[in-house]
């Protein structure tokens, strides 16, 4: 049952990586939030997939009934999931105020605190 | 001995810190008569290690410490035989008159209560360098001394010159140190000891060991810098920079002995082996020619005294190498006698200089009768340079040629060494001591007079010593010389030599280098000019080989932080990707622990394969998107599709909250990227697209393989059952995840609360400031 689960994540980081390799921050956004996904899917998977069985204890019972699906990478994405949206906004709105004040989301033209062209260090003493 | 005879001696080691804690303080208060009361440090130092005299001439050595680091086998431990018991009394006895020197030399600079913190540090620092018995404490102040005589050098920091002699200094002299350590690491691996006194019963399995050559080259690394041996001898002149008590102090009488001090040290455990005999000969007999060489051609004062130490120096490297009884003896000598003339003689210079304002050897004259006890000093301290009976230096002088002269082609070669070395020497020395006191007075820069007995205590004490020490020659070899000369070499020693001349091979040899010195000494003007003409011939020296590695070190670093820090931010997300998919494919390649050829599952159902579909349809849409609007909704849809399946497999407290998120980035995204003017499309070339393409596929490849081998393992499920079993009974909760999260792993969540938080607040400043701005 991993197999396209397996196929699909790999689809995924592929095209978060090839994003991200992208100059342009807009597209590394976009990658960034395929990412936290592809990594999602990847924990998912990684702690065993199982069907529509919610691991909730029904109630009258101090233990799950039968086999249900695994809850610790549940939780673990829980947390990702939030704070990779936390990264997303906070890249966002970097992105966005980069673009007011520079006038472009071209990484490599952002050359403000690494000028292009830095003197050499002093050479005397 | 008192019972406490250890803690007095550890007292010893510390006063001179303690000294340089209240030195400025005390400078504030008493001016530069401060000297006085500071003086007592080493004062008291030399006093408390004279009294262990009689034991170390008996021949026994004195050993103490506390335990440092007892889990390392780390101790502060101190050994003091003949060797080590010369040197301390050399350090303290030349301290004590430094210090009133210094008192007088800089009387009114607004700096000279540091000046005394300093040179009280540095004090500290080389006495514990010379009674170190743990290697861990030899080399830390070894590279004390190196630090503080940074500050002595630098302590006229304002001038550019001082500023570059202390750093070359450092550089050279520190650097030196790092091969000192490696050499005292490999030492402590080939003979398990820390220990410099147990070492030396450790002699012939050292020069047994297969690393004995890369252990001498490590430690001649260490010895020759400091010592400035050629081609490291630059340095010393250029320290010059530095006021003429630390010259006097540091860089003739004790500091550039360390090295000399470390290979007297180890010359019987490394020693007797033809690499020692002739690597320390050879490199020592090449900078007595090359030091003498330059000493004439200088005309300041302490510029050509500079260039006389590293001859001397070389000098005594050779001797230490050369591997005769009368050797040692003869380094023992020359030890002791260099360090009181050449103090003696830097202090003179400092004086001319102080009281002159200048010491320009040309512009100098006739100053016997303004300054007759400096005359004085500095008459007695040449004579004892030059090698003249009585005097300390003669007997040094007769020692040497009775221990080079032979028959063999080596003998003669070193003895031609010596002979041109100290001649030339010998011209210095009265170039320094007669050409600015006779003659007519020339006229010079302040009006010179006599200076104050601070100033003339010291060279006038010193050079006095070279005359007792030659008269009453039986006396300190019994108390000084022998026990030296015994450490150097490891077993007893006698030293017999005294200043009655006796008829033989060495007295024709002194009488020859006598000669040879008078004759340069009539022609020194004509011998500074060819000397000249030789050295700007050459033009290409290590000095300026200095400035070159300098420079080319930083263009190096800039250099090379262009190429790994360029500024762009591709090439470091190109690196980091192309690292991750090299972590996750090499492994198994190498190893072999590729998964297993996968089985497509029966069992899928259609709508499980259709929310897929949906998500690749969605991943393509966003990678093709020809506007912004397009590739947000696009975004959204394989968002969505996540949640569907996190729905499908049992995880719905997922899927909800991954709907969430979804909507909000979709909502967020639409509303700021519509502000923007960009299109989404990409405008990579096809020539960035293919490197960029293979390394996203890598990456993808890379994880999904990884992943299919994990899922192919056993899984453990410990954790599982633990958060089953007990989410209900313990937590009295019936959502296991919603347990796990709230409590189980409830200060994980309290983290993320908070970097949530701190997003938050992040988000909203970065927007304020536009507005602040505006």
């Amino acid at each position: 049952m991993e197999v396209p689960f397996v196929l699909l994540i790999g689809l995924f980081f592929s095209a978060a990586v090839y994003l991200m390799l992208s100059k342009f921050l807009v597209r590394v956004l976009l990658g960034v939030v395929l990412l936290g996904n592809a990594v999602n899917l990847l924990i998912f998977t990684n702690g065993r997939i199982l069907r529509e069985v919610p691991p909730i204890i029904p109630a009258g019972h101090d233990v799950p009934k039968a086999l249900t699906a695994n809850p610790l990478p549940q939780a673990l994405i829980l947390t990702a999931i939030v704070i990779s949206f936390s990264f997303f906004a906070f890249l966002l709105v970097l992105v966005y105020r980069a673009y007011q004040d520079l006038g472009t989301d071209n990484g490599n033209e952002m050359r403000l605190a690494e000028p292009e062209n830095d003197p050499l260090p002093p050479t005397g003493y | 001995m008192l019972p406490d005879t250890m803690g007095l001696t550890f007292l010893a080691f510390c006063l001179p810190f303690l000294g340089a804690l209240v030195a400025p303080a005390l400078t504030r208060i008493l001016g530069h008569n401060a000297a006085w009361p500071l003086a007592l440090v080493p004062a008291a130092i030399f006093l408390h290690f004279l009294g262990f005299n009689a034991e170390v001439a008996r021949g026994e050595i004195v050993t103490g410490g506390y335990a440092w680091v007892p889990s390392y086998n780390v101790s502060f431990s101190w050994l003091i035989d003949g060797l080590s018991l010369a040197f301390l009394l050399l350090i303290s006895g030349i301290g004590t008159l430094i210090v009133l020197y210094a008192g007088g030399y800089l009387k009114g600079h607004p700096h000279q209560g540091r000046f005394f913190s300093f040179i009280l540090m540095f004090m500290g620092a080389m006495l514990g360098l010379v009674a170190s018995d743990s290697f861990l404490m030899l080399f830390v102040f070894w590279e004390l001394t190196s630090i503080t005589s940074f500050l002595l050098i630098g302590f006229d920091h304002a001038r550019e010159a001082a500023r570059r002699a202390a750093l070359q200094a450092l550089v050279v002299t520190g650097g030196g140190g790092l091969f000192l350590l490696a050499g005292l690491l490999l030492l402590w691996n080939v003979t398990d000891v820390t220990q410099l006194s147990l070492l030396m019963s450790f002699g012939a399995e050292v020069r047994a060991s297969p690393f004995y050559l890369p252990l001498l080259f490590l430690i001649l690394g260490g010895a020759f810098t400091k010592s400035a041996q050629f081609p490291f001898h630059f340095w010393l002149p250029n320290a010059m920079e530095a006021p003429t008590p630390v010259s006097a102090y540091l860089h003739s009488a004790t500091m550039v002995k360390a090295g000399v001090y470390l290979l007297m040290r180890l010359n019987p455990v490394m020693g007797d082996t033809p690499a020692w005999e002739t690597i320390l000969p050879a490199f020592g007999g090449l900078t007595l020619i090359v030091g003498a060489v330059l000493a004439i051609r200088q005309s300041d004062l302490k510029l050509m005294l500079a260039y006389t130490t590293v001859a001397s120096l070389g000098l005594l490297v050779m001797l230490t190498g050369f591997g005769s009884q009368h050797a040692v003896a003869a380094a023992a000598l020359y030890l002791v006698a260099h360090s009181l003339f050449k103090g003696a003689l830097f202090m003179v210079a400092g004086l001319i200089d102080h009281e002159t304002g200048t010491r320009d050897i040309t512009r100098l004259g006739g100053l016997r009768r303004a300054m007759p006890v400096t005359f004085l000093a500095a008459l007695l301290a040449s004579l004892s340079m030059a090698g003249l009976p009585p005097f300390f230096g003669f007997l040094a002088k007769e020692e040497i040629y009775a221990a080079l002269a032979g028959g063999s082609l080596r003998a003669v070669a070193f003895t031609a060494a010596a002979v041109v070395g100290n001649g030339l020497m010998f011209a210095v020395a009265f170039a320094v001591a007669l050409k600015p006191f006779l003659g007519a007075p020339v006229k010079t820069p302040k009006h010179a007079h006599e200076g104050p007995a601070l100033l003339w205590i010291g060279p006038v004490l010193l050079a006095v010593k070279g005359l007792v020490i030659g008269l009453f020659s039986a006396a300190a070899h019994a108390l000084l010389t022998s026990p030296l000369a015994s450490a150097i070499a490891g077993k007893p020693q006698t030293v017999t030599i005294s200043a009655v001349p006796h008829l033989g091979l060495a007295l024709a040899l002194s009488v020859v280098t006598i000669v040879f010195g008078i004759a340069v000494f009539l022609f020194i003007d004509k011998a500074r000019a060819a000397a000249n003409r030789l050295v700007e011939d050459i033009g290409w020296g290590p000095d300026r080989g200095f400035d070159q590695v300098m420079t080319g070190l930083v263009r190096a670093a800039a250099a090379i932080t262009r190429l790994v820090q360029p500024g762009r931010m591709e090439i470091y997300m190109t690196a980091t990707f192309a690292v991750i998919a090299l972590a996750l494919l090499v492994p198994p390649a190498v190893y072999g622990e590729w998964p297993r050829l996968p089985v497509w599952p029966a069992d899928m159902p259609f709508h499980e394969l259709a929310v897929m579909a949906l998500a690749v349809l969605g991943i393509g849409a966003v990678l093709t998107a020809r506007n912004r609007l397009t590739a947000i909704v696009a975004l959204g849809i394989q968002g969505f599709c996540v949640a569907l399946l996190f729905l499908l497999f049992g995880a719905p407290d997922l899927a909800f909250t991954q709907f969430m998120i979804e909507t909000l980035s979709v909502v967020i995204l639409a509303l700021v990227m519509t502000r923007l003017k960009l299109t989404p499309r990409d405008h990579r070339p096809l020539r960035e697209k293919i490197p960029d393409a293979v390394i996203a596929i890598a990456c993808g490849l890379g994880f999904s393989l990884y992943l299919l081998k994990v899922t192919q393992g056993r899984f453990d499920t410990a954790l599982t059952d633990f958060f089953n079993l007990y989410s209900k009974t313990i937590a009295h909760g019936a959502n296991v995840v919603n347990v796990i999260i709230v409590d189980f792993r409830g200060t994980d969540t309290l983290g993320e609360i908070a970097v949530v938080m701190v997003t938050g607040l992040a988000i909203l400043s970065i927007i304020r400031i536009r507005k602040g701005r505006a």
